[in-house]
């Protein structure tokens, strides 16, 4: 919402400075956006005289002035097709700066031939788009005076963002209004004009909404206008409509727009002669069309209001009026509108035929059903002021709804939802300069809400006009009481274990990354995804069009836009949401590792080796381990999802649930998505992992630590190929669980030597005696025992 | 006699003091006190004396020996201090070589600043909570008093996804977490006190909007909480962010459907050499929309407005990191840059606390 000072003041009796007004708005919920103040952006242009312009002696174009600022004669190059001796111009001298060009002047030598300063054209002052010539001051303009303060040109621009709930300062009446009552000064009244009567209008005006539906347009109020004289408005309208950035257009346009923003009483005019016996307000046919005033072609339907004539659509109701049977400057007669309409379907309206208007922008945030007769009159004085002509008596078809409500507020309810303290006259008071009738009863306040204030509907209403009124400066600050003496935790278990995953990931090395959580659908199917229920409906772009159901991709993806810039060793993580439906359930959370390219960089001492499944399972397991899941009991199955390698990967499983999978990526899904080098990755569920029941004691169990040697002892066997290594060390372990408190593999040998399908595999186990050292006939009775477990379980023959 | 065993000694002492290395040393030693040395044959002479002699020349001889040996203990820890000194020579390595690079992570600036949030809000009591990222109307519009065609619903620019059942609206990425503040407030009974970070959605790309992005929200429900306590809450938070021992604040009347009153937050900064500084100057930022519970929400919630009151605040956690930290760009927090993450995402071990100072 933008106006200037001077328009302010029209309804603002003040005599606060700008500064002033400007932080008050910004405190009483009109915050400030932008500030336009020409008097200090223009104030270095004066008027000047040109006293002589020369042809430049190397330039067909330019000419040499002569320029007399009423101080001194100094002379300008200047380019202007319109620079000429005697003329009175507008003149920055060295030093301006120029708003339209955004420079600073210097003193400068064009072509060969000093300048100072420069004469102006009304875009660079942003005055206008106008640039053809430098602005051409009247004769007995003074000299050496600020042009933009001759010309009346020094008004400030206030721009102030309204929230959606205040449709009444939509204009700059009810502006004034907060601001007066915060004592900034007094609002002026506005009077109401008696309009003379003196024909009768040959128009009619009636409704033909269904029964149930004519709360939609309850209201119709129409004037007829004889001989009126249509033309450009007024320069001082032109200029305020221009300072708010709107192109003036003719008197009655422009009269329309300007009760528009004033007042914020949307308005049209019609050329009363292009309209067929009278206005008929109506629903939209389905598929009608219009032309609308922004010249584009609309398609209404059924639920759409359309401001007609016995035969044919005028309008669409509370947005936009057509272009057929609007006023132009031939119009001789006219038809005012002043109406109401229902904000839901304005909203509804104006969203699907995507039009955005100054009608429509009121209508959806409410406008005062009780100032349609009153808009009228203001409205028809100014167009007979401005344009002449007769008028005929108000033609009404429908009435003002009921819009008179009152609100209680409980006498104690500010201090305690506020904490401010303050008499019940001053809370009475500050409803009063907003417009509400009060009367004190019961120790509290009932006010009638003003018919503009659309949006007040309870108590709570009323405590925030007179806190931001009052200002929430003036609000004492208090600390929360604190709940206990020393804090309790607050994360849930699950929280504190996606931190510890996050960190532990972090100190492995990998980089934590966020991406978005949807992904593009070209590649959902890749990772278990395409699913119709999670395809978004308004996309922003088709990269980004599907919740994704997995994180991998977006992870896959970032990892190559790196490599793309050159960084190798790339180790990226997130913890997230993925998606396998959009029911609360089938969100899950993952932490996903990926990694491409070496372990590391090249090194003289420890040669790096490409990233393989091993890479991805460490990861795996030390995500888990943080998750504080058993990692020694957990199985691994071979059975990884299809984006993985399938002959090199797994999924860790605690019982028959998955806690998560691992393993070099599917080749063909890498090629998909355009990934090079190898990579690998896993993905952890954190939730999946039982957490542990709540233990009563924080104490440990005692430690026994031995004083005898533990004792090693190494096997190698002779297997099959595919018996896997787990089974072994479960076998050699199964052998004397008590005793024996290590088993490793050592090596594994596959190829020459060995027999087509078979591998060796060395095992060593570490016996930690508790009571008494060994002798060789207890160790030589376990090792048997272990050869015993693992020939029989793996069907492994001991190597001799 | 005893000018031969002087002049023996000194032979002796003066060979040992000469020998070059260890072996000619070893040698030395058994020539003069091996079985068939100098000394031991003289030694051997001993018993055909006479006990007085035998007793003068025995204490010469062993003076003599002790002598020799000394010797050879000297010489030897001389002529193997000289062979360490060689060996070592020869050891020699370049150590200005590098070390083996360890792997270093990061964490990112997004977790760190929730992090940092949730030690600050667990101070005052807060626990945190968490919801669904894909809502439906009702937990993301309707119970928070944003009706279908408020003007308020359309700001929002809502992503939409099919609805889950035929008979449903369709579901919508929430745009804001307070669906969670609904969530706790249907889940649990007053008093309440939660944050509530997390992944937020609308549709809008540029410079300074993301598509996805993270809002914390805060909420707190009794029967005495206003917006007295409000307004010190959010200033001792921003102390506690922004590590100052002050902050300018600006609180301001603003309009949200779910809070009533509602009011903005704007903390004082001074833009210096392209670097926020916050705490200082006069220009005003704004970080915080905030307000008490609307009545209508507490009612949709369960709760009487009668009895019950809070507050609740939301911002951006871009947006605080952006000004703590001086990231110049939001689009980057979802880029994925490894040489980003490295400038501005923060060590595995460096977990936010009030006993240490937020940040390092």
């Amino acid at each position: 919402m933008k106006f200037t000072l001077s328009w302010l003041k029209d309804h603002l009796e003040t005599d606060a400075d700008l500064d002033m007004i400007c932080e008050r708005l910004t405190m009483i919920g009109l915050e400030l956006e932008s500030l336009d103040n020409r008097a200090e952006k223009l104030a270095p242009f004066i008027i000047a005289e040109v006293t002589a312009a020369e042809k430049h002696p190397d330039a067909d174009k330019l000419r040499v002035c002569m320029v007399n600022t009423g101080q001194e004669t100094l002379q300008v190059v200047c380019g202007a097709p319109n620079a000429r001796a005697g003329m009175k111009a507008v003149f920055a001298p060295v030093g301006t700066f120029v708003p339209g060009l955004e420079i600073t002047l210097k003193k400068g030598v064009i072509r060969g031939v000093e300048s100072n300063g420069m004469m102006c054209s009304e875009s660079e002052l942003e005055l206008s788009d106008e640039h053809d010539g430098i602005i051409d001051v009247p004769a007995d303009a003074p000299v050496g005076v600020s042009y933009a303060a001759w010309a009346g040109l020094d008004d400030v621009m206030i721009e102030v963002a309204i929230t959606p709930n205040r449709g009444d300062a939509l204009g700059v009446r009810g502006i004034a209004r907060d601001l007066a009552a915060t004592g900034l000064g007094t609002l002026k009244p506005l009077p109401i004009p008696e309009v003379p009567t003196s024909v009768d209008s040959p128009l009619t005006v009636r409704h033909a909404l269904p029964e149930e539906q004519k709360t939609i347009s309850p209201l119709f109020v129409g004037r007829y206008f004889k001989n009126v004289k249509n033309g450009p408005s007024p320069d001082w309208l032109q200029e305020r409509l221009r300072a708010i950035g709107l192109r003036p257009i003719s008197a009655l346009v422009d009269i329309t727009n300007y009760i528009s923003y004033d007042l914020g009483r949307p308005l049209h005019v019609f050329d009363a002669d292009k309209l067929d016996r009278g206005i008929v307000v109506r629903l939209a046919e389905e598929g009608e069309s219009l032309k609308a005033l922004d010249e584009k072609e609309y398609c209404l339907d059924s639920s759409m209001v359309a401001i007609a004539d016995e035969s044919k659509i005028l309008g669409i109701g509370g947005i936009m009026g057509g272009e057929d049977s609007g006023c132009v400057d031939e119009t001789q007669n006219v038809f005012l509108e002043v109406a109401l309409f229902d904000p839901i379907v304005t909203a509804q309206t104006g969203r699907k035929l995507n039009i955005q208007s100054d009608a429509r922008y009121r209508f959806e945030r409410g406008v005062d059903p009780a100032f349609v007769f009153d808009g009228a009159a203001v409205a028809s004085h100014m167009i007979l002021d401005l344009c002449g002509g007769e008028a005929s008596a108000l033609v009404v078809s429908g009435e003002e709804p009921a819009w008179q409500r009152t609100v209680t507020l409980r006498g104690d309810r500010i201090k305690a939802l506020t904490g401010m303290d303050l008499p019940l006259a001053t809370q009475k008071e500050t409803l009063e300069c907003l417009g509400y009738h009060v009367h004190e009863a019961e120790g509290g306040l009932v006010a009638q809400v003003p018919s503009f204030r659309t949006d007040v509907q309870g108590e709570a209403d009323l405590i925030e006009e007179i806190a931001r009124i009052y200002g929430y400066d003036h609000l004492k600050e208090e600390a929360l009481p604190r709940l206990h003496v020393i804090g309790k935790p607050t994360r849930t278990p699950l929280q504190c274990r996606l931190s510890s995953v996050r960190r532990h990931l972090a100190m492995r090395g990998l980089h934590e990354v966020v991406t978005f959580s949807f992904m593009s659908s070209d590649y959902t199917a890749l990772f278990g995804g395409d699913h119709a229920g999670l395809k978004l409906i308004n996309p922003i772009s088709s990269d980004l069009d599907e919740m994704r159901p997995s994180i991998l991709p977006n992870l896959l993806l970032a990892a190559q836009r790196n490599a793309d810039r050159g960084q190798t060793e790339l180790s990226l993580f997130e913890i997230g949401p993925q998606f396998t439906g959009a029911r609360p359930e089938d969100q899950t959370l993952a932490a996903s590792v990926i990694r491409l390219g070496q372990t590391g960089p090249r090194h003289w001492a420890v040669k790096p080796q490409a990233v393989d499944v091993f890479t991805a399972k460490a990861d795996a397991m030390a995500a888990l381990a943080a998750c504080d899941a058993p990692v020694d009991k957990l199985q691994i199955t071979t059975d990884a999802p299809s984006w993985y390698h399938p002959g090199r990967s797994g999924v860790l499983r605690l019982g028959p649930k998955i806690m998560g999978t691992f393993g070099e990526l599917h080749p063909a899904v890498l090629k998909k998505l355009g990934i090079k080098g190898p990579t690998v990755g896993c993905e952890i569920f954190p939730s999946a992992v039982p957490f542990p029941k709540a233990k009563g004691t924080k104490t440990r169990p005692g430690l026994e630590l031995s004083a005898l040697q533990p004792v090693s002892r190494d096997f190698a066997f002779l297997v099959a190929e595919e018996v896997p290594a787990e089974k072994f060390i479960k076998a050699a372990k199964g052998a004397d669980k008590s005793l024996i408190t290590d088993v490793s593999i050592f090596d594994i040998y596959m190829g020459k030597g060995m027999e087509p399908g078979q591998k060796s595999v060395a095992l060593a186990i570490t016996l930690s005696p508790k009571q008494k050292t060994l002798t060789d006939e207890d160790i030589e009775a376990v090792c048997s025992k272990v050869i015993a477990n693992v020939t029989k379980q793996t069907g492994a023959s001991l190597r001799g | 006699m005893t000018t031969d065993l002087d002049a023996l000694r000194d032979r002796l002492v003066s060979a040992v003091e000469e020998a070059a290395d260890l072996a000619a040393l070893e040698d030395l030693r058994i020539s003069a006190l091996g079985k068939k040395g100098e000394i031991t044959a003289h030694m051997k002479q001993l018993g055909g004396m006479d006990p007085e002699q035998r007793k003068q020349m025995g204490q010469a001889l062993n003076q003599v020996k002790a002598h020799v040996a000394k010797a050879l203990d000297a010489r030897k820890a001389v002529l193997e201090n000289a062979d360490l000194e060689k060996r070592l020579a020869e050891e020699r390595v370049d150590v200005t070589l590098p070390v083996a690079p360890e792997p270093v992570g990061s964490v990112h600036p997004i977790s760190q600043t929730i992090d940092e949030l949730t030690a600050i809000f667990s101070d005052m009591g807060f626990t945190v909570a968490e919801g669904p990222d894909i809502e439906d109307d009702f937990h993301n519009f309707d119970a928070l008093n944003i009706p279908p065609e408020h003007p308020a619903r359309q700001e929002h620019d809502t992503f939409y996804l099919p609805p889950v059942t035929e008979d449903q609206a369709h579901m919508v990425l929430r745009t804001h977490t307070s669906p969670v503040q609904i969530r706790t407030m249907m889940g649990q009974k007053p008093p309440i006190r939660v944050i509530c970070p997390g992944r937020t959605y609308r549709a809008d790309y540029d410079a300074t909007h993301s598509p996805n992005f993270h809002q914390v929200e805060g909420l707190v429900i009794d029967k005495a909480t206003h917006m007295g306590h409000l307004k010190g809450c959010l200033i001792e938070f921003c102390k506690a962010y922004f590590e100052v021992e002050d902050v300018p604040v600006r609180f301001r009347a603003s309009h949200f459907p779910f809070t009533e009153p509602s009011a903005e937050m704007d903390i004082g900064y001074a833009k210096r050499d392209g670097q926020i500084k916050i705490g200082a100057g006069d220009d005003w930022l704004e970080i915080v929309g905030c307000g008490m519970v609307h009545p209508k929400v507490l009612r949709n919630c369960g709760l009487d407005p009668d009895v019950y009151q809070g507050f609740a605040f939301g911002m951006g956690i871009e947006r605080i990191a952006m000004l703590k930290y001086g990231i110049p760009d939001l689009r980057t927090f979802y880029e994925a840059d490894v040489r980003w993450l490295r400038h501005y995402g923060f060590a595995g071990l460096d977990i936010p606390n009030l006993y240490e100072g937020l940040s390092r």
